[in-house]
């Protein structure tokens, strides 16, 4: 059997490769300066105080976001990597079973633990503030979901220097990843590492539903909701009724690895394709579950930055459920070479085009919902903007790819990776960075400088564009994917060198991005209003940032895009003199460190259990069983805000 | 304390039942209904992995030499009477009988061990006679189902047991009500699933 050396358990640390030297070295360094820094400046209890035990839903996004764009350097480098290992014929920069591992773990980060926590970021941010709620419906459980989500990641990012990454592809498809061809740790890393975290992404589904469905505004029917909210909505229930096959694909290729079963060995009855359709069963509505916010976003920025209501809202809801439906009935369109015959192809190939119509009714309003609007080109909507053609192409050549005779040409090369990076990058990252600065005044009281947000903007576009548009015809070209080099005298060297120049240009543009950030922080332009893109939604009716409980009123609501029915309004009261609600105290959760030791159990018991140490896998699974029982003999777990003290926030914050 | 008990009154008053008198018991509710649907997911997961497996004994031994009869009935008769047992522990609770609720409990949380006693049994002899998970994917399939259900069940009464101890400690409270409620969701539920892996593993299993 195949068993590449690299690839034993022998070695805890791996050895051998200059460039994981590199990383331990940057690791520990990395590791000793946050801890100098933490020390210097005495902030161990500052940051366990008000971040590690926060159960508040705009902090818990903060770190959300944080994680994520953290995972996005690592997945870009990744990236970089393999596009410089790709750029001329027979470049020997990285070796075979390296490149296995940095395709692998750039794919597993940048779906799991980048796109993931960065639409959880933006549920987190704007969620209750939008529907008029004081925090999620299960505030101590988010906190649970984030940390179990960091520790998952922590667990597959520690596989590249302990162990050795996974290298089986971001599908682990067995018998590749099973223990015949595949022997290591990596991809028990792989295996617990998504695991793990899909428990917290399940746990965040379920609250954002409940919040959502329980804890609106009164007055705040449905279809009085934000277009994002809505998207939240649909996307969480695809999040909870997708996640249960991944968990059960997961777990029971784990089984066949640890206990030696056999449901994907074919020599003793297994079946390797009830895998590959578990798998996908989650796979394709997940490339749903990170779409739809994103387009929830583009459908708030559309309307704020054309000063206009969104056109064709009935329409708008209706379509993103119509696609939260679509999206779990054409999952073989990934596997139509696996043979199922011309009629069940035909059923998925039918289904998977016709996911084209509700999402076109959605290009259509916001095309027209920014017809004559005052249009401000303002970072998010370009962001937005640029949006839109990206999504006409990945949207045509998905359609191609749906079709599903065509596909047996198409399937596993280069085209592919082109269409989905087309809509995974062009949708949800452009999405995500539209609502990064969006919101990001109403996290943290400053807006994003947009001079530099345009630099980085056009860079990436463009750099989007130069690094995936050659790929489409490499890959009618021939050109598979996961392949490692390639020979001179094809004609492939001059696109795919094209195609590497242009994920520099979008390396470079993250790290304008990253410096906008940066400078913005000590130079941004200060929020004072709290309103600072004359929204319409009811986040930019508070202060940025919002005070701990959000609102020292719940508002009630009488229309759609209700901030913007109150500004109008506000005119009419201040004439009549009506006087406000008294205020109420608001009961409010208690923070806790328990989440964060939760996760910490999780990370020790998929550790142990990642190297078969199952002495260490068990302390973490009774670890886990204590601190779940800790929380249920804990009645000590809220606390009420004063009416005083919630009066004098409010008049630090100039309202009253 | 206060608190707790105007809503203890205002659910009286109201007839409302008190795990719902909360807003955060009404929440944690709704949130628990929505986890026992994707759990029933996850076992339809395993249940169609089952099916497609089911006949891939590769010469290893079938379901129909394997499966005991008066063994899967009486561990049936075990868990769905628990289930009766842990509805009439609600019933008491509506009625705010703290001794009765907290026996009927004990009674569900016995009849539970005496199911798993039964399954383990179940277990151990099948894989000390030659049909181990790793004999064929029949059997790695069938252990998984069901040994996800019993381990769904142990965890039910662990539970059980800290809900009692609160129980005993606190008394009925809206809040301790709602947990009562919810444990007993799950095992109802798990007694649900019971019933298809009756049907499907044991008894088209002995059918055949
Ligand atoms: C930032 C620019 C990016 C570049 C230059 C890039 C480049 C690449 C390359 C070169 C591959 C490997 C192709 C192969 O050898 O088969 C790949 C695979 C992949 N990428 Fe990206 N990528 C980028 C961003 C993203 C993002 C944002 C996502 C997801 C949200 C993503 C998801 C994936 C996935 C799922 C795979 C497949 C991995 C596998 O074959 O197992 N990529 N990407
Ligand atoms: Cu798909």
């Amino acid at each position: 059997m195949p068993v590449s050396p690299a690839n034993l358990t022998g070695h805890f640390f791996v050895t051998g490769d200059p460039l994981i030297y590199g990383a331990d070295a940057s690791i520990l360094l990395a590791s000793a300066a946050v801890v100098f820094v933490l020390t210097y400046y005495k902030k161990w209890r500052w940051l366990w105080r008000e971040w590690l035990t926060t159960v508040d839903h705009k902090k818990i996004g903060v770190m959300y976001l944080m994680a994520a764009l953290l995972m996005l350097f690592r997945g870009g480098v990744d990236a970089i990597l393999m596009r410089t290992q790709l750029m001329l014929p027979n470049m020997k920069f990285l070796a075979a079973e390296h490149y296995n591992q940095i395709f692998t773990t750039h794919g597993t980060i940048m779906i799991l633990f980048m796109a993931m926590p960065l639409i959880f970021a933006m549920f987190n941010i704007a969620v209750p503030l939008q529907i008029g709620a004081r925090d999620v419906a299960f505030p101590y459980l988010n906190a649970i979901s984030f940390w179990l989500f960091f520790f998952g990641a922590m667990l597959l990012n520690l596989s590249f220097v302990i162990g050795g990454s996974p290298d089986a592809g971001w599908t682990s498809y067995p018998p590749l990843a099973g223990l015949g061809f595949d022997r290591g740790p990596g991809e028990n890393f792989y295996l617990l590492a998504l695991q793990v975290s899909g428990i917290g992404s399940m746990a965040t589904g379920i609250n954002f539903i409940v919040t959502i469905l329980k804890m609106r505004a009164p007055g705040m029917t449905l279809t009085k909701m934000p277009l994002f909210t809505w998207s939240v909505l649909a996307s969480s229930i695809l999040i909870i009724y997708a996640f249960p096959a991944l968990t059960a694909a997961l777990a029971l290729l784990l089984i066949d690895r640890v206990a030696g079963a056999h449901f994907f060995t074919m020599t003793q009855g297994g079946n390797a394709m009830m895998y590959v359709n578990l798998f996908w069963i989650w796979g394709h509505p997940e490339v749903y579950i990170v779409v739809l916010p994103a387009f929830g976003i583009f459908s708030e920025v559309f309307s704020t930055f054309s000063g206009k209501r969104i056109f064709g809202y009935t329409s708008m809801w209706l379509s993103l459920m119509t696609i939260s439906v679509l999206s779990y009935f054409v999952w073989v369109h990934h596997f139509f070479t696996m043979g199922a015959g011309p009629d069940v192809n035909s059923f998925f190939a039918v289904a998977s085009m016709a996911v084209a119509i509700p999402t076109g009714v959605k290009v259509f309003n916001w095309l027209f919902t920014m017809y004559r609007g005052r249009i401000r080109f303002t970072v998010p909507m370009l962001w937005a903007l640029a949006f839109i053609p990206n999504f006409a192409i990945g949207g045509a050549t998905g359609v191609m790819l749906a079709a599903a005779p065509a596909d047996y040409q198409y399937h596993n090369s280069y085209f592919l990776i082109a269409h989905f990076h087309q809509v995974l990058i062009g949708g949800v990252v452009y999405g995500m960075l539209a609502g990064m600065y969006y919101w990001w005044p109403k996290m943290f009281g400053f807006k994003l400088n947009e001079r530099l947000g345009r630099w980085g903007f056009w860079l990436f576009n463009i750099g989007f564009y130069v690094c995936f548009m050659p790929l489409y015809p490499l890959g009618l070209m021939g050109m598979t994917r996961r392949m490692y080099v390639y020979p001179a005298g094809l004609h492939w060297a001059l696109l795919n060198l094209i195609s590497t120049i242009g994920a520099y240009v979008m390396g470079i543009a993250f790290i304008l991005i990253v410096i906008d950030v940066l400078y913005s922080i000590v130079r941004g332009e200060r929020d004072v209003t709290g309103d600072p893109w004359n929204g319409r939604t009811l986040e930019w009716s508070l202060p940025s940032p919002a005070p701990h409980y959000n609102f020292a009123r719940i508002p009630a609501v009488a229309s759609r895009d209700a901030w913007w029915a109150m500004k109008e309004q506000r005119a009419d009261d201040l004439n009549s003199g009506r006087q406000p609600e008294p205020l109420q105290p608001i009961h409010m959760p208690k923070n806790s460190g328990r989440p964060f030791i939760l996760g910490v159990f999780f990370f020790v018991g998929g550790f142990g259990a990642v190297f078969g140490w199952y002495l260490l896998a068990a302390l973490g699974f009774v670890g886990v069983l204590f601190a779940l029982l800790s929380r249920a003999l804990e009645y000590d777990t809220d606390y009420y805000i004063s009416v005083e003290e919630i009066e004098r926030t409010e008049t630090a914050l100039g309202r009253s | 304390m206060a608190v707790a008990q105007d809503t203890v009154e205002r659910s009286v008053r109201n007839g409302v039942p008190l795990e719902y008198a909360t807003a955060d018991g009404e929440l944690k509710i709704a949130g628990f209904w929505l986890f026992l649907s994707t759990d029933l997911l996850l076992f339809a997961c395993l249940f169609s992995t089952y099916a497609i497996l089911r006949t891939n004994t590769v010469g290893g031994p079938t379901g129909a030499q394997l499966f005991d009869i008066p063994g899967f009935t009486t561990e049936t008769f075990a868990l769905l009477t628990s289930s009766f047992t842990c509805g009439l522990a609600t019933h008491e609770m509506r009625r705010g009988n703290r001794a009765a609720l907290i026996a009927w409990l004990a009674v569900t949380v016995l009849l539970g061990l005496v199911f798993i006693g039964f399954e383990l049994d179940e277990f151990i002899s099948y894989a000390t006679h030659g049909a181990a998970m790793q004999r064929s994917a029949f059997l790695s399939a069938f252990f998984t189902l069901v040994g996800t259900h019993g381990a769904h069940v142990s965890l039910g009464i662990l539970w059980m047991l800290t809900v009692v101890y609160q129980l005993a400690v606190r008394g009925i409270t809206a809040v301790t009500a709602r947990k009562v409620f919810i444990v007993g969701l799950y095992w109802h539920f798990l007694d649900i699933v019971w019933v298809f892996i009756f049907t499907v593993v044991y008894l088209t299993g002995v059918l055949k």
